[in-house]
């Protein structure tokens, strides 16, 4: 790390320990309002309108400018944070109305209709802003804070502020969070239900805008969308249950703002907002990858497992077509190698894999014979290919010079119910069932012997 | 299509006769039991009800008694407004025009006797919900605000949940399930709500033949219980052998009575004729005046 000339020892323990005061205001404020943004945010995203925070955080610019400017007139402390995010609540809303009347009342298109509210209540921030800077005393600079983020301007009432705006929100997704899934869920079927939904979505588009006002000074407003949207994007790697993602959201919402909030105390000059963005953000790479319910690792695991089962199931069937007549028969690698389509390699990988796991044993030179283990497994194998194979033939008229290839792929994720299913279509003609010509001999019609 | 249903067209006193494009009386439904008239014991009656979109109009001046305790199938060609039918009933989208009860009372005061079975296409089914979470919102109506979801309501969604033949899948993420497993979801949803009258919207729409004879028993359990059950249906083979009674729809009711009776070939051309018919200019012509800036 660049700052790592820095980072001493005594104050990184400090930290943690949370011995400074100020330490403990900065991490109340920031836990509580990340917490929180991870637990709104999950409905947010499932309700798909992240979007539309976007525009909430940019359109709160020019109520805190415009807050300023008022306050300063009427006498007051102008940078007061109550006074300011007043202002940005009520632009905040503002904009949220916007979009919703144009949406409504005109043909203009929803994403279009976020696009103008965005920039038009931004660009009109930025003027004020400029306003500011110019008639206002040095006080004004503080305002900057509000854009990029900044914790160490935070005092404690401004950490309960946050806090107490916080568990508003956390309240209300807790006690409405049987209505907010079926709303985000299935929005007509709540209507049906008599479920008020645009009250519902006015109240999530509220806890939005709460949660922004307080997240502007942790993480200012560019960075708030951040916050809302990818802790919910990370938790949705590690559970498919809607509870276990909100709890893990705002863990994740929690771990970023402590830690970017410890760093940027550590990192003189470091934007707290940049870093507790970019800790999520990491959060968010390791879930993607690591995750148990979509990770790619987790995935290709999977893929690897199947591809592995794949070739295992071959070679069994290999194997037992070559000594289906005697199953005390012996036989070479070089019977096997001609049975089938093999990689010379592969084959070598099999022939291990099926000593390891005692599927076949050595019977003296060169020869090999099942066990009876391996006899039973490598017979129900063939079984559900040769099920598959007569299945293609006779329900879904498939060429019968197909069926082969085509069993080769769907043999191996067969499970006991298709099975059942299969045998149940089946033993209705098994009788009067023509042997396919496969490239493997079929002696019987269905073997016997091994129940799946 | 059954033969019966053309043997018996020929003769005019069978059906009931069915206004043509000119005429917006429709028929009476025929004869039903003692009492039926009033609406109190009608599962659903919709009067003079024309529904518009952006002042184009998709549905006009339906007039309809639905009998109780039958299936009966809501069929029409695409853009006919079957769907947007259901929806008017449950006042999903705006009435231009009309009035609806079931059971004699509004919409809005019966909700819970009304189960909902939307189309499979309009949720995201990558929801983080199992499938007995979603079974569980069929009980969200009689539960109270702030009321979490007790005991006694997962263990009726289970129950619904094994009538449609997936009481394995319960924890099933449902993302994990089949397309047809996915339309049984819903359809058991609609059964934990334990209504009187309920609205399907296509639940035979691209299922497996398996998940098609589990919805229909079901549908003649439900029938056999006393339900009334209102099914937008497509396959017009299948009419006759599923349904008893049928609305044939086309932006206005074509023809609506026993399935014997109405589901004649003459029927169905003015149901599905290729032509446009006036209706369609007319709702054009009304849209193009709201046309854009």
């Amino acid at each position: 790390m660049i700052a790592a000339a820095r980072l001493d020892w005594p104050s990184l323990i400090s930290l943690l320990a949370l011995r400074d005061y100020n330490t403990r205001v900065v991490v109340l404020g920031v836990g509580a309002f990340a917490l929180a943004s991870g637990v709104v945010g999950t409905f947010l995203m499932l309700r798909k309108r992240a979007l539309l925070a976007d525009v909430i955080s940019h359109a709160t610019l020019p109520g805190i400018a415009l807050a300023f400017l008022v306050g300063s007139a009427l006498g007051m402390a102008g940078k007061s944070l109550p006074v300011l995010l007043a202002g940005a609540t009520i632009t905040g809303v503002l904009a949220v109305l916007f979009v919703l009347a144009v949406v409504h009342t005109t043909r203009v298109k929803e994403d279009a209709a976020l696009g103008i509210a965005l920039s038009v209540f931004f660009g009109g921030g930025i003027a004020l802003s400029s306003l500011v800077q110019q008639s206002a005393t040095a006080s004004a600079a503080g305002l900057d804070a509000f854009i990029y983020g900044k914790t160490a301007a935070m005092i404690v009432s401004d950490a309960w502020l946050i806090a107490g705006g916080a568990a508003i929100v956390i309240a209300l997704c807790i006690g409405f969070f049987k209505e907010l899934r079926l709303l985000c869920f299935d929005p007509a079927y709540a209507a049906a239900q008599g479920r008020p939904i645009v009250a519902f979505d006015l109240m999530l588009m509220g806890a939005v805008v709460l949660i922004t006002v307080i997240g502007l000074q942790a993480v200012g407003l560019i960075l708030v969308i951040a916050l809302l949207v990818v802790p919910p994007a990370a938790a949705r790697f590690w559970s498919d249950d809607l509870r276990r993602v909100v709890l893990i959201s705002a863990g994740v919402g929690l771990i970023s703002g402590v830690v970017g909030a410890g760093l940027s105390a550590l990192i003189p000059k470091a934007p707290s907002g940049a870093l507790i963005v970019l800790v999520s953000g990491a959060l968010f790479i390791f879930s993607l990858v690591f995750g148990a319910k979509r990770g790619s690792v987790w995935r290709w695991l999977e893929a690897r497992q199947l591809g592995r089962r794949v070739a295992e199931q071959h070679f069994l069937r290999s194997c037992y077509e070559l000594v289906e007549d005697d199953p005390n028969r012996s036989f070479s690698e070089g019977a096997l190698a001609a049975n089938r389509v093999w990689n010379a390699e592969e084959l070598a990988r099999m022939m291990q894999v099926g000593l390891a796991s005692r599927w076949i044993e050595p019977a003296g030179s060169s020869q090999f014979r099942l066990t009876q283990a391996g006899l039973e497994s490598a017979r129900r194998v063939t079984r559900n290919h040769r099920l598959w194979e007569m299945y293609l033939i006779t329900h879904a008229d498939i060429a019968p010079s197909h069926v082969d290839r085509d069993a080769d792929l769907v043999e191996h994720v067969l499970d006991a119910e298709m099975i059942t299913k299969l045998e149940a279509l089946l033993a209705a003609d098994a009788a009067a069932l023509v042997t396919p010509p496969s490239p493997h001999r079929l002696p019987s019609v269905l073997p016997t012997g091994a129940a799946p | 299509m059954q033969t019966s249903a053309r043997d018996r067209h020929d003769s005019p006193t069978n059906g009931p006769a069915t206004g043509g494009l000119e005429s917006s009386v429709q028929p009476r439904p025929p004869a039903r039991t003692a009492g039926a008239e009033h609406p109190a014991d009608c599962p659903l009656s919709i009067h003079d009800m024309t529904v518009a979109y952006q002042r184009r109009p998709v549905l006009w001046d339906v007039e309809y008694d639905a009998p109780a305790g039958k299936l009966i199938a809501l069929v029409g060609p695409n853009g006919a407004g079957k769907s947007t039918l259901i929806k008017a009933v449950m006042d999903l989208v705006p009435k231009a025009s009309g009035r609806v009860t079931v059971f004699g009372e509004p919409y809005r005061r019966q909700r819970r006797l009304v189960g909902y079975v939307p189309q499979r296409e309009s949720v995201d089914w990558d929801f983080p919900v199992s499938a007995l979470d979603v079974v569980a919102m069929g009980r969200y109506g009689r539960l109270g605000w702030l009321r979490p979801v007790g005991r006694a309501d997962l263990e009726a969604a289970r129950e619904a949940l094994d009538r449609v033949g997936l009481k394995d899948f319960a924890s099933r993420q449902i993302r994990q399930l089949s397309g047809g497993q996915q339309q049984r979801v819903f359809l058991a949803r609609a059964l934990a709500q334990d209504a009187q009258l309920y609205l399907m919207d296509e639940p035979f729409a691209s299922v497996d033949a398996a998940t098609e004879r589990a919805i229909i028993d079901v549908l003649r359990a439900m029938r056999a219980a006393g339900k009334t059950v209102i099914v937008v249906h497509h396959d017009l083979e299948t009419v006759p052998e599923y349904f008893e009674y049928v609305v044939l729809l086309n932006m206005r009711v074509v023809a609506h009575g026993p399935v014997r009776d109405v589901f004649t070939p003459e029927n169905l051309r003015k149901t599905y004729g290729g032509r446009l018919t006036l209706l369609e200019e007319a709702a054009h012509k009304l849209a193009k005046r709201d046309a854009p800036v």
